[in-house]
């Protein structure tokens, strides 16, 4: 049975119950993530997902804020009814992970640091995050930022507690800067260059004044997708001035329609192309060296399954066929001879518990950041040994 | 000056003859200044109203002289100001006179652009202004552009998270950099993100930005670049009162719009401006909103036609739209020149950064008129209005007795009124020694031992530029800080899964 509190105090009093009794607790929102990260033994849980409701949505400011167990489906409804959004695309895991769609909390998402497509032009979630409110592992709570666009005063905790997978505290409150959606989408997709071609397109054309918004590469269709948005206006005379742009690279042509547009990305942003049995990761990467990554990898000898491009080929999505290290050692060779990292995303408990899930640090900054989660949760109540066996 | 900072250490004071040997050991003859008059030149930054002669400067020029300044600097226990360009308005680069003055001037170099991956990697003495300049033949630029970007350094924007006019809609230094290397007190080098996106694990990079200098010394940026939009219109929009223009403004982003820019002026400041060096704004508008639209033309003539409208129903008395570049920049020359005109129509100006909820503009501009009348002092204000950003410039004679702690009392004042409407004291300046003992105004007690606690982690011994953002200088011993002696954990015998 997880501990649910109904308010701030509540999860205040858990977290000092847990400390006195040495008893490490797990966060979760709706749990829709359990499976990610380092394998846990999750024997007391933290839930927030009594922490619900919207409590202050100003669409002219344009700013929100929600305690931290409020589903995301019901933010996202209701920036829609103001045409609105969450311009980091929050991803939905249910095409990897399995759970029904539209489960995650805005508490999940953020401190899963989760961002789509539109990350290489409107930032990632940690960038909309402008302040919040929580309960750290000392049993205190802490508040940091606020709720306007521009603060420096003091040090920006946001940064640090989004994509802290819940390590840090326990998330009780969380302000966001929301913004406008465009009007208009189309997607302009160039077929049957092969990947190095279709990648070294996406690179031009983000190095283009045409504002394209998410740029992929699915081998699967060999297309090359670019996505426009904008006032209908703009966007038609960017798709043509954007299709002489590139008219060099001699694809083939063609155009997705603003529905056809947004069921494309959210087949790109949910990572549907590489969906299946197997292991999964996620590389972050120089676009430029995408697509060498993938090709080392084969070289190496890695059974890869499927993989798509995302961020101009910045991003790799890859699943592989399941051996005892989940080709940790393969993967993590060639991305830190090029510069990045990789994160398994899905395999078996055996395995995350006995290869790294996140990338392995050097040393000096592998000291930093324990002593970083050691200042918020100096007695690893929270979330202990989910992204280090250490801490 | 009223300001209190920890007392020089004596016992470091004494020992400056073998600091200056030690750092001559490391430097070349020339950058190690210990000479009174030559140390002057450091006295203070761009918030002049404080000052200190630095124990000694020291001027680096590779890592490994930085790297080996700092461990000496921590084996020695004494204190370390980084230093940029020294714009800083809220005291930042303030030297200690029992500390080491470490200026980055000497990193100068752009080590590398790489149009393909849209980022430049540069030595953080480098001028903002001077990345935009070396890519832009390539129709390239680096978006933060703070006003005092022909002068500021990248390494002190991410100590201070800098904005400027663009920010709107392409974010501060936060969202425009992918990478840090860094040096720790202590010397370790370290190095964050790349040409990739995005940490793992915790996000310091994210953490580094704003921390003015308190948590490591920067050495390198990964800056992201931008593709120049196409084409840029601007609109001059006057309206009768500043609360017209503020509705304006919240009429726009309303619409969806997110301008390239979006400034608003009142009629002080419009006077002073027209004064200082006229560029035709109108004399008797209460207010004017400078907004800038960017993109395809086929895009901006649709915006600016929707703007002129939305200006139109908000009882605009006057609408302007460029015609040309020329014209576009005219617009931008009097909010450019805003603070030197200002400060021809008064000896001195204190130059305030709060940042309140876009909505409750009105009304704090006339409080803040009361204020100032409750001061006897006079305000001018320029803002960033699309985000709320206030810079009222206050209006004093230091000759004058007691001007000086009028005007900070004021501005204080000020300031408590941006934090009660529910904003913050600061938006892009810092809070450095200027707003440090107001920090209690927006955080209490436990999140301010929280934010100390992390620097405990950068820096345990607080030797670097302590006495600067919080207003009372724990020891890490009493925030609670558990150290764990080479690698052992707390709690050994706990199983770890
Ligand atoms: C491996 C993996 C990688 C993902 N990567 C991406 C991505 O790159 N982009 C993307 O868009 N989406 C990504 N997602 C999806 C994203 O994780 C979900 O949208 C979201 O986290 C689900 O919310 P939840 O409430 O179910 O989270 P849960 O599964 O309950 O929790 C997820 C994590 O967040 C912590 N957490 C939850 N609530 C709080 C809180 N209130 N305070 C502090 N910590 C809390 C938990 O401790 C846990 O570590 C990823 C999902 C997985 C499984
Ligand atoms: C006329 C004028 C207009 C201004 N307009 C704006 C504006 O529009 N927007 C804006 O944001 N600011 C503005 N500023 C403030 C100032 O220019 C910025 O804060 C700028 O970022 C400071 O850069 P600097 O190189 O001068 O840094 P400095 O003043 O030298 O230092 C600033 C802080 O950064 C730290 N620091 C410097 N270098 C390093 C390094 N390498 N490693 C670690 N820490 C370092 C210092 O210790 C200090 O705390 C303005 C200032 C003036 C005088």
């Amino acid at each position: 049975m997880p501990l649910t509190p109904r308010d701030e105090a509540d999860v205040t009093e858990a977290i000092r119950a847990a400390l006195a009794e040495d008893a490490p607790l797990s966060i979760e929102g709706h749990g829709s993530k359990s499976a990610l990260g380092r394998a846990t033994r999750r024997e007391r849980v933290l839930s927030l997902a009594a922490l619900t409701g919207v409590t202050l949505y100003e669409p002219q400011e344009l700013v929100l804020t929600a305690r931290a167990g409020t589903p995301l489906r019901e933010i996202v409804a209701l920036l829609d009814a103001q045409n609105q959004q969450l311009a980091f695309e929050p991803m939905d895991h249910a095409a990897l992970l399995g759970g029904a769609r539209g489960d995650a909390t805005i508490g999940g998402v953020i401190a899963v640091n989760a961002s789509g497509p539109r990350r290489i032009k409107a930032g990632a979630a940690r960038d909309h995050l402008l302040g919040f409110r929580s309960v750290t592992g000392r049993g205190e709570i802490v508040k940091s930022g606020g709720r306007v666009m521009k603060n420096v005063t003091g040090y920006d905790l946001s940064k640090l507690v989004a994509g802290s997978y819940g390590t840090l505290a326990a998330l009780t409150e969380l302000t966001l800067k929301v913004l406008p959606k465009a009007e208009t989408e189309e997607t302009l997709l160039l077929s049957d260059l092969g990947a190095e071609k279709g990648l070294a397109a996406l690179r031009k054309a983000s190095g283009s004044p045409y504002e394209v918004s998410s740029l992929a590469y699915d081998p699967q269709g060999d297309a090359a997708a670019l996505r426009l948005e904008g006032p209908q206006i703009s966007v038609t005379t960017r798709r043509d001035d954007l299709t002489r742009f590139l008219a060099d690279f001699d694809g083939a042509t063609s155009i997705l329609a603003a529905d056809e547009s947004r069921a494309f990305w959210t087949r790109i942003r949910d990572a549907e192309p590489i969906a299946g049995e197997g292991v999964i990761w996620r590389v972050s990467l120089a676009p430029t060296d995408g697509f060498a990554f993938v090709e080392r990898l084969r070289g190496a000898g890695a059974p890869i399954v499927a993989h798509v491009y995302d961020w101009a080929g910045g991003l790799v999505w890859l699943r592989l066929e399941t051996v005892a290290d989940a080709h940790a050692t393969a993967i993590r060779a060639i991305v830190d001879a090029l510069g990045g990292h990789a994160t398994l995303i899905r395999a078996a408990a055996d395995i995350r518990a006995r290869v790294d899930v996140f990338h392995p640090q050097p040393s000096a900054l592998a000291s930093l950041t324990r002593r970083v989660k050691e200042a918020f949760d100096p007695r690893f109540i929270l979330e202990r040994g989910r992204l280090r066996a250490e801490f | 000056m009223s300001l209190l900072m920890p007392l020089p250490e004596q016992a470091i004071m004494a020992r400056r003859e073998e600091l200056l040997a030690r750092l001559r050991a490391i430097l070349p003859a020339g950058n190690v200044i210990a000479d009174e008059t030559a140390r002057r030149a450091y006295e203070c930054d761009a918030l002049v109203m404080y000052r200190a002669l630095p124990l000694v400067v020291a001027l680096p020029e590779t890592v490994a002289q930085v790297s080996a300044i700092m461990a000496l600097a921590q084996e020695m226990n004494v204190k370390v100001v980084p230093r940029g360009a020294g714009t800083s308005l809220s005291g930042g680069a303030l030297p200690l006179e029992d500390g080491i003055l470490l200026g980055m001037a000497k990193f100068n170099r752009i080590l590398e652009v790489d149009f393909e991956n849209r980022c430049a990697r540069v030595q953080p003495g480098v001028q903002n202004l001077a990345i935009s300049k070396a890519v832009e033949y390539a129709g390239f630029y680096y978006a933060p552009d703070p006003s005092s970007q022909i002068a500021c350094t990248i390494g002190g924007n991410v100590g201070e998270n800098a904005g400027g006019v663009h920010c709107l809609k392409y974010g501060l230094t936060t969202n425009n950099i992918l990478g840090l290397e860094m040096v720790l007190m202590g010397g370790e080098v370290l190095r964050l993100g790349g040409k990739h996106l995005d940490s793992e694990l915790y996000d310091l990079m994210g953490l580094m930005t704003g921390s003015e200098g308190l948590l490591g010394v920067v050495t390198e940026v990964t800056v992201r670049l931008l593709q120049k939009p196409v084409s840029a219109r601007g609109l001059l929009l006057a309206f009768p009162t500043v609360e017209a223009g503020a509705r304006c403004v919240g009429a726009i982003i309303a619409r969806g719009i997110i301008p390239g820019g979006l400034e608003m002026m009142d009629a002080a400041t419009i006077g002073a401006v027209e004064n200082f060096q006229p560029c035709g704004y109108p004399l008797d508008a209460g207010a004017i909103v400078i907004v800038e639209l960017d993109g395809t033309p086929a895009e901006v003539d649709h915006l600016v036609a929707v703007v002129e409208e939305i200006a139109r129903a908000e009882g605009a008395t006057e609408t302007r739209v460029s015609q040309s570049e020329a014209e576009r920049l005219r617009f931008w020359a009097g909010r450019k020149n805003a603070f030197p005109a200002v400060s021809c129509i008064g000896p001195d100006y204190l130059c305030m950064d709060g940042t309140i909820p876009r909505g409750r503009l009105p009304e704090v501009l006339t409080r803040m008129d009361g204020l100032a009348k409750l001061h006897g002092l006079r305000v001018a204000n320029v803002f960033h209005a699309g985000d709320g950003n206030l810079h009222p410039l206050i209006l004093y004679d230091a000759s004058k007795e007691g001007d000086i702690e009028r005007a900070e009392k004021l501005g204080a004042d000020i300031l408590r009124l941006c934090v009660e409407v529910g904003g913050v004291l600061t938006g892009e300046h810092g809070v450095g020694v200027e707003k440090r003992d107001l920090m209690g105004e927006m955080f209490d007690e436990t999140d301010l031992a929280q934010q100390q606690r992390v620097k405990c982690a950068f820096d345990p011994q607080h030797r670097l530029n302590p006495g600067k953002v919080f207003p009372t200088l724990h020891r890490c011993a009493e925030l609670g800080i558990m150290h764990v002696q080479s690698g052992k954990l707390p709690f050994p015998e706990l199983p770890r899964f």
